[in-house]
């Protein structure tokens, strides 16, 4: 019942708040509702027992109800330690989001009150997304999931949001279909095996090792197009450079924070304890992509021009770590996995956050528009430094946790894969440190920092403009981090310096389920299980 | 025809067959209803016409969905009646309860007089000029009070009201055409839901010569059809010795008669039938009838006719030629994909909402051939679950459609939906819902359905083309998304078209569309439930 009133929550809240005329009503509506939903996370986390979990329970909390009886689908919530994981971090997300994008400029016409409730209807399909337990349903909130997302980018977001929120769709929807294929499969094959066509997970795990390994591959094709491309995993990647572009910067921290995680968190639930055969013989093609992700990337990253194609493009490269983690098989590799979704969502989603703040301040999106931005305000400069080192993971930061423990994790069994994504983590060094120096450090300089203090044409680079010739030019100014701002970035930086210090907690929550997946995998640990 | 009939009929005296008339209840009355409709045409003063013929449709289609509902409600078993010329089993009654309720949709659009004032029906120009609205031939650009003046002089726009008995009778044959157990009766009842339908066509008010074009076009190439059906039936007649279906099944079962009678009798045949579903490449009318006739006409025949064409299909191909499935599903297969491509492709560079939804139309045909192939108990529970969703959510469309006007009548031209999110944010969210369930977008019926035909062509060895189907709808997606960007995304045009506020009739159309849709969607269990109730039987 509480996954159920979880779900709900923010389902019904979205269509509270849409119709609200009153904008400051509506956002405040919104906030409330988001922040009951992290009330309920919380009570959520503690009412998961990590011992029954350790003694094999798959699932906790479930609610179950018959839908289709004819297609053999249930309506059945259940979550285990990744769920939770991904539950806990979406309903941190969202209010971060909604406090960030109060006093955003939205193009004309449109209303807060939409773009709250539609950033509403995403969490509560999200939520639909990690605790469904029948693959039936896990599809329909898979692609539900997309209208929401698509109206935030194409009606809120920027210039070429139309080609973006298009682009985003089509992609998505195609994978989406190749999936329903593979769903539709796994309906007809596991008629044929249990005698009774089945859409409950545990049930089709049950199966799992008795499928041959041709079928195998060929409904594991059909899972994997699909959270290939939500992932994004490299050949199927393009689309997330324009969708985070051209979204709004909150909807950009739900769509790389939390909905792209739905790809990998599908691996992790559907690809590999479906088809643990499939998964182990194609596991070298996907580990290739893996490692070229991290390297391209990367690669790309430090060559944007463009400050928000620049965080996606290194999502990509983070990505690529996670789905290293994924397939390479060992509860270590698992749950540094896990962590790194949850990582991720927390630095990436507060590297976009601050993007997004300076971009607000000059108005423009280009790194060159930029330069010496810590002079006029250093804790902006200061916030970008903290999400910039934590993506790169730098130890004592959250991301170096997790990074470290897919490394850990991947070496014993794919040493050269592994060897070659370290090589990634350079790269990260130099995007993340390179970007900060260009943009942040130096004297000011750049058109987009220049005109916001008053400069005209005729100051070059350097010049400290005069308060009184500013003034007179009409400058409005690069304030630094405002009271809200602060209160938007202070949570973050406290989770990345929290996880970084005392991840156990979480790791409590992951490491049961990723022993349960290995078990599920039919492999043995190649370094003996996980330990704190 | 009639060295047939007498081939048929048994030496000496002719003994009246028994009439289970519980059972065909709903069809007498529809089809009765109708000649009493042709009656209050003639003897009525015109200006109770319109509400006496409302009144009295409506009341048909109650009683005929009560009978239904009655009768089916003590789960008969299925029988044949009338000489073995209809069949009554369960997909007949879910066809039947389907087409009553699409019908009823239609039938509350084409009653509504004050989207277009005084109804979107006039017979000729030439009646119009006598009843005093003056004006010959106008083409769209006519002015609009020699539009709106239509009707006895000083009183206010009458609509012409023949056209509620031709839906009735087209109801009634189409009602018909889904229990045929032979394919003379089948026949007949095709030309009995085609006529009506070929002169509803020619009925608009504006736009005549294009409604007039379509009429003619849908007209011939219709004959064409029925020439093939005919030619077909009289081919399988030669190789089975009879126009009963399952006469037909026996004969190819156990025999050494020639194939070619069988194979080409199945395809002159399955061509007469394929037009009517508008399945390519036997479409090539869909676009145009479909874009000229008026808009709740096109509403009709999108919803109802796709119904009767898909459940004569399935029949046919269900009990007739369930033996032979292996010879003729080769080439069905490339008519589902040539339809399935035709539809997406040709659909993606369609400027009129009305043509690219025609297109979808053909694109769907070709999803629902995949049920009918599927000559399984899911194949047909499958195909009956999709005519019963993509009818309602077609239905509603068109519905929307006609509320979307500028002074010139309906804008169907697709740059004219700019911006119409602005001006009236609950029509476009209404499309917007109708089109990505046309879509196939999970909690909508569109995805149901889908689902429930693409699982049972998978089970019955169909992989290839359930994924080809499945990257047509991609495709097919990216139109449905173009419309729904243009409403929500782009600026509206400075003279842009105005949404009329529908009357009640086609309010309760909508409404009844949108619900379906929904409803089937989110809790689909009862109208499945219904649809396996048993397959085919002849």
């Amino acid at each position: 019942m509480l996954l159920l009133v979880l779900l709900l929550v923010p389902l019904v809240g979205a269509a509270l708040v849409a119709p609200i005329k009153e904008q400051t009503t509506a956002k405040w509506v919104a906030v409330a509702v988001s922040v009951v939903e992290l009330a309920l996370v919380v009570i959520t986390w503690f009412a998961y027992s990590v011992p029954a979990a350790q003694n094999g329970a798959r699932f906790q909390l479930e609610f179950a109800v018959d839908w289709i009886p004819a297609f053999g689908t249930r309506f059945a919530l259940g979550i285990d330690g990744f769920a939770l994981v991904m539950l806990a971090i979406t309903a941190v997300l969202v209010p971060i989001v909604m406090a960030f994008s109060w006093a955003e400029k939205l193009p004309e016409g449109r209303t807060q009150s939409g773009f709250y409730a539609l950033v509403l209807a995403t969490q509560g399909l999200l939520v639909g997304v990690f605790a469904a337990t029948d693959v039936f349903l896990f599809y329909v909130f898979f692609e539900a999931m997309l209208v929401p997302m698509y109206f935030l980018i194409g009606r809120f977001g920027g210039p070429r949001r139309q080609y973006a929120a298009v682009k985003f769709f089509l992609y998505s929807l195609l994978g989406g279909l190749i999936m329903l294929a593979s769903v539709i499969g796994l309906f007809v094959v596991s008629g044929r095996e249990l005698g009774q066509g089945t859409f409950t997970w545990v049930e089709l795990q049950t199966m799992a090792a008795s499928l041959p390994e041709s079928t195998q591959i060929w409904l594991f094709l059909g899972f994997f197009v699909a959270f290939a491309i939500k992932a994004p995993l490299v050949p199927f990647h393009t689309w997330l450079p324009d969708a985070g572009a051209e979204a709004p910067v909150g909807a950009g921290v739900l769509l790389v924070g939390i909905l792209d995680k739905v790809g990998t968190f599908g691996f992790l639930r559907y690809c590999l304890p479906l088809f643990p055969l499939a998964s182990q013989k194609l596991a070298p093609l996907v580990l290739t992509l893996a490692v070229i992700g991290i390297l391209y990337g990367g690669l790309l990253a430090v060559g944007q021009t463009d400050m928000k194609r620049f965080v996606a493009y290194t999502s990509i490269a983070h990505f690529g770590f996670i789905a290293l983690g994924i397939f390479a098989f060992s509860t270590q590799a698992f749950s540094g996995s896990v962590l790194y979704m949850v990582n991720h969502g927390v630095s990436t989603g507060m590297l976009f956050i601050v993007v997004g703040l300076v971009i607000a301040r000059g108005g423009s999106r280009l790194v060159g528009d930029y330069g010496g931005v810590h002079k006029v305000a250093p804790l902006l400069a200061g916030a970008f430094l903290v999400a910039g080192l934590s993506s790169l993971a730098l130890p004592g930061t959250n991301s170096f946790v997790s990074e470290f423990l897919v490394l850990l994790g991947s070496f014993p069994r794919q040493p050269v894969y592994t060897i070659l994504a370290t090589v990634g983590i350079i790269i990260a060094a130099l995007y993340v440190l390179w970007m900060y120096q260009r943009t942040m450090q130096g004297p000011l300089r750049g058109s987009a920092v220049l005109a916001a203090l008053g400069g005209g044409r005729g100051d070059g680079p350097g010049t400290m403009i005069d308060p009184a010739v500013a003034a007179e030019r009409g400058a409005t100014g690069f304030p630094d981090l405002s009271k809200r701002e602060i209160g938007v970035l202070t949570p973050l930086i406290v989770l990345i310096l929290v996880l970084g210090f005392f991840p156990g907690p979480v790791l409590d929550v992951i490491n049961p389920t990723a022993a349960a997946t290995m078990t599920e995998v039919g492999l043995a640990d190649p370094v003996g299980g996980v330990s704190r | 025809m009639t060295p047939v009939l007498l081939a048929q009929a048994p030496a000496g005296a002719i003994t009246a067959p028994p009439i289970a008339y519980g059972a065909i209840a709903p069809v007498l009355i529809v089809l009765g209803g109708a000649c009493i409709a042709v009656l209050v045409e003639a003897f009525l003063p015109r200006h109770q016409r319109w509400p006496v013929q409302v009144a009295l449709s409506l009341v048909v289609l109650a009683a005929a969905g009560i009978t239904l509902g009655v009768y089916a409600g003590g789960s008969p078993a299925a029988l044949t009646t009338l000489g073995d010329a209809l069949s009554v089993d369960n997909p007949t009654l879910f066809l039947w309860g389907t087409l009553l309720l699409l019908g009823l949709g239609s039938i509350l659009l084409i009653a509504d007089r004050s989207v277009e004032p005084g109804g979107a029906f006039i017979p000729t120009p030439a009646s119009r000029a006598a009843s005093g609205g003056g004006g010959t031939t106008v083409t769209g650009g006519g002015g609009d009070d020699v539009d709106r003046d239509y009707g006895e002089p000083g009183s206010a726009p009458t609509m012409q009201t023949e056209v509620f008995p031709f839906a009735l009778f087209a109801l009634g044959g189409m009602m018909v055409f889904v229990s045929a157990n032979d394919l003379l009766t089948m026949f007949i009842a095709l030309e009995v839901l085609s006529l009506p339908l070929y002169l509803m066509c020619g009925l608009a008010r504006r736009r005549r010569l294009l409604s007039q074009e379509a009429a003619v076009k849908y007209f011939l190439l219709g004959a064409f059809a029925s020439a093939f059906f005919l030619y077909g039936l009289a081919l399988l007649y030669g190789y089975a010795g009879s126009v009963k279906l399952s006469a037909i099944a026996d004969a190819a079962a156990g025999s050494d008669r020639s194939d070619a009678l069988l194979f080409g009798g199945l395809a002159l045949l399955v061509v007469g039938l394929l037009f009517k579903g508008s399945v390519g490449p036997f479409h090539a009318w869909t676009p145009d009838v479909y874009q000229g006739a008026p808009t709740p006409v096109t509403a009709f025949m999108a919803a109802c006719t796709k119904v009767a064409a898909f459940g004569a299909i399935s029949r046919v191909l269900f009990v007739a030629f369930d033996t032979t499935r292996w010879e003729w599903r080769g080439v069905l297969w490339a008519v589902a994909i040539v339809s399935m491509v035709i539809g997406a492709v040709l659909g993606l560079t369609q400027t009129d909402i009305k043509r690219m939804i025609a297109y979808s139309s053909i694109a769907h045909a070709g999803f629902l051939l995949l049920g009918s192939m599927s000559i399984t108990e899911q194949g047909v529970s499958g195909t009956l679950f999709y005519l019963i969703a993509y009818g309602f959510t077609t239905l509603a469309v068109f519905g929307v459609i006609s509320l979307v006007r500028d002074s010139d009548g309906e804008a169907s031209h697709l740059s004219q939906w700019a911006g119409l999110a602005k001006r009236s944010p609950l029509l476009a969210g209404v499309m917007s819902f109708l089109l990505l369930a046309l879509a196939g977008i999970p909690l909508t019926s569109g995805f149901t359905a889908k689902f429930a035909i693409f699982a049972a062509a998978l089970d019955d060895g169909m992989a290839p083309l359930v994924i080809i189907a499945l990257v047509a709808s991609a495709v097919a997606a990216f139109f449905y998304l173009r419309v729904i960007v243009l409403m929500y995304f782009n600026e509206p045009a400075p003279d842009g078209p105005t949404v009329t506020v529908p009357g009640a009739f086609t309010t309760a159309a909508i409404t009844l569309g949108v619900l379906v849709t929904l409803l089937l969607g989110i809790v689909p269990s009862l109208a499945l439930g219904m649809a396996s109730g048993g397959p085919f039987s002849g």
